[in-house]
């Protein structure tokens, strides 16, 4: 690697000829085709009860946003993001590598924290910001974090977990772990000064970290082809000397299987792998979105045809690992799940009102004190004016 | 004891930290084999291995983002930016994440093992961009403790008590004083407290706030005034974020005066909080206003840098108007 980068190394020649195409043919995986066809001469390595678990996740996944997103119109929660027609990207990636894995996700990966078995009522305390949320419930809906799931918290900045993933995964090979860390992001995000910094830290300072883009099209309304120039977001990482492979997002398979292989390298070469995976936000960005006003319903249908959960299905049966009676029932099942469990989690109260200065630092320092104990009596005074607390003081 | 100067007192804490913690890391630019572009780095990689400190590559925000990774993961994280001036960069880094990682997570998660080295400040012929205090951009973000030395002794006892807090801590060093400032340290390790002021000088006539490299300047000034026959009470602030304002109060509540002095910019700088917090705690107690004796409001200058700097003889006016209201 130093060689490469010493001049003495570097081939010279005598006509000035500026590069004008370095753009290298990188294809895309693809193991399912869109109809649920096998591609290619091998049978996937991947175990029938692990297969079930993916599409059944996919469509919780599935399940969970579609309320949810009703719930933000029925003006039950604030704000929502669903993951329509990306489940396979986060996934089956979650579903290749250890729980002993660090993941540190964007805001679209609400699959992954599934995955990891994250419970219908732990996701709705988060939403509701309810007692029960370990995150206290300081952010807005989809902020999830989960440490006995390690499931780094997720913040709103965007690409900003991606140097953090590689710190965090440079923590891991120094703890001696066999763990790695599993950085999700949009290709949107990938425009930031952190995507660039913290591919180059992770590369020069053999971090055993994924960085998985997810281009789904969009960066709320901006179309890739407004994004970048180059190609795609898999030939960076081939410019910042990190192992690189494109997959077919929508394919459960080809995101498995590069992922499993993904994760064997950065454990075995203490490097970093990115994957590009390449799919389509059939939802809107967030429920303050309408894409309407940017995409046609022609290319939103072209895209439907490819859904994950659709050529997953399809395969499964072909296979002889799905029962669709039991599936039916468990669809139903997981519906009901979601139902009640957002019921009841938007009857639980929020935390105490001492909460609000708790976590700044390890401890409540004098001015936070003071500021609390002018609040508390400012809440006593007018008790009606802020009931979500002033009832739990009592 | 040993004499050592601002420099190899740090470079001595980091020593020390580093035999007593095998999780303490020490990262940045030039910080490897070269030991940092003003040495506080010295020797560490020969002692402790590549893999405990190393260079990275030129990049503030990536610098912090991977601190900000590693300090979550479990790891004693001291991030050094080469200059104060060029921690811009990772500002979204260190106030949207570093500051905001225990409290958003409920306590799930924290960076409170990161320590990030800055030299900051004037009166190196440093221009813009090599002089500049950036501390009250930082006192304004919740979840940041700031911390600024005065001395050798000071620092390398405050940055050991900063690299083992369980908050993430800014940790500015005034460069001025790197090699200017010698005095005696112990070789043995030792903290000393954060988010407490100390009184070097008692006094009871008027009291003067200041930290880092000012509380020598403020120290002459004093000097002055006694042969004017007036009485200073010296408070070295040492923590900006928390600050200790109850030592600063009740000075105050003795002397009836205030006066701070800081390197940075008058408007928004901390001095004004110190300022309104008193006259708050202390309104009844005041015999005048409360003076600040700042940098002006001007980018960091290279000419006129002399005259832009608070330094001893604006201080010691500033004592003689405060003193005759």
């Amino acid at each position: 690697m130093q060689d490469r980068n010493h001049v003495a190394s570097v081939s010279t020649t005598h006509q000035v000829r500026i590069i004008e195409n370095g753009l290298l043919e990188i294809p895309m995986l693809q193991i399912l085709s869109p109809d649920g066809v096998i591609q290619g001469q091998d049978e996937p390595t991947i175990d029938e009860s692990t297969a079930q678990r993916i599409l059944e996740t996919m469509l919780f996944t599935r399940i969970l946003d579609e309320r949810m997103v009703s719930a933000q119109r029925q003006g039950r929660i604030s704000f929502y993001l669903a993951s329509t027609g990306e489940e396979a990207a986060s996934v089956a990636s979650a579903a290749a590598i250890s729980d002993q894995d660090m993941i540190m996700s964007q805001y679209r990966e609400q699959g992954a924290l599934a995955w990891r078995g994250y419970t219908p009522a732990q996701f709705m305390d988060q939403m509701f910001s309810n007692h029960n949320d370990p995150n206290k419930g300081r952010q807005m809906p989809i902020h999830y974090g989960d440490k006995p799931l390690n499931f780094m918290t997720i913040s709103s900045p965007l690409a900003t977990q991606i140097p953090q993933a590689a710190g965090f995964a440079y923590g891991q090979k120094m703890a001696g772990l066999d763990a790695i860390t599993l950085c999700y992001f949009g290709e949107g995000a990938a425009s930031e000064g952190d995507f660039h910094a913290g591919l180059n830290m992770a590369a020069v300072l053999a971090c055993p970290v994924i960085f998985l883009c997810r281009n789904n099209g969009y960066a709320i309304s901006t179309p890739a082809e407004e994004q970048f120039a180059g190609d795609g977001i898999a030939s960076r990482g081939i410019g910042y000397g990190i192992k690189t492979i494109r997959v077919d997002g929508n394919d459960p398979l080809a995101v498995y299987a590069a992922t499993a292989h993904a994760r064997d390298i950065a454990i075995k070469h203490a490097c970093p792998v990115l994957i590009e995976a390449m799919t389509y936000r059939l939802a809107a960005h967030s429920t303050s979105d309408d894409p309407s006003g940017y995409r046609s319903k022609k290319e939103e249908a072209n895209w439907q045809r490819k859904d994950p959960i659709v050529r997953f299905t399809a395969w499964l049966k072909r296979k002889g690992w799905l029962d669709e009676d039991s599936l039916a029932k468990n669809e139903s099942a997981m519906r009901q799940t979601v139902l009640t469990a957002l019921k009841a989690a938007e009857k639980e109260p929020i935390n105490p009102i001492d909460d609000l200065v708790t976590d700044v630092f390890d401890h409540v320092p004098w001015h936070l004190k003071e500021q609390i104990t002018a609040l508390k009596h400012h809440i006593q005074k007018y008790p009606d004016a802020y009931p979500k607390t002033a009832e739990r003081q009592q | 004891m040993a004499q050592m100067n601002l420099l190899q007192a740090v470079n001595h804490g980091l020593i020390t930290a580093m035999s007593d913690n095998q999780k303490v890391m020490v990262f940045g630019e030039d910080v490897g084999q070269f030991g940092g572009v003003f040495r506080a780095t010295s020797h560490l990689q020969e002692k402790f291995g590549k893999q405990r400190c190393f260079n990275t590559p030129l990049t503030e925000q990536g610098i912090i983002g991977f601190a900000n990774g590693l300090a979550s993961q479990g790891a004693y994280a001291v991030a050094e930016i080469q200059f104060g001036d060029y921690i811009f960069p990772a500002f979204d880094q260190i106030v949207n994440e570093t500051a905001k990682f225990r409290y958003r997570s409920g306590g799930q998660f924290t960076c409170g093992t990161l320590t990030i080295r800055t030299p900051y400040g004037g009166g190196i012929a440093g221009g813009h961009y090599h002089s500049q205090s950036p501390e009250a951009f930082f006192a304004h973000c919740p979840g940041l403790r700031i911390v600024v030395p005065r001395n050798p002794y000071q620092a390398k006892g405050l940055l050991l008590a900063s690299i083992r807090d369980d908050n993430p801590v800014l940790f500015l060093e005034p460069k001025r004083l790197y090699r200017a400032s010698v005095c005696e340290v112990p070789e043995d390790d030792y903290q000393l407290p954060l988010g407490k002021a100390e009184i070097v000088q008692q006094g009871t006539d008027i009291t003067l706030v200041a930290w880092g490299a000012q509380v020598e300047i403020v120290q002459q000034a004093a000097l002055s005034a006694l042969e004017d026959g007036i009485s200073c009470e010296i408070i070295d602030l040492r923590s900006i974020a928390p600050w200790d304002a109850e030592t600063v109060a009740n000075s105050v509540m003795k002397t009836g005066r205030l006066l701070i002095n800081h390197e940075a910019p008058l408007t928004g700088g901390f001095a004004s909080e110190i300022a309104a917090t008193i006259q708050d705690k202390c309104f009844l107690s005041l015999e005048s206003p409360i003076l600040r004796v700042c940098g002006l409001d001007t980018p960091f200058p290279l000419a006129h840098e002399k005259e832009y700097m608070p330094d001893e003889l604006k201080t010691y006016e500033g004592i003689l108007r405060t003193m005759h209201y």
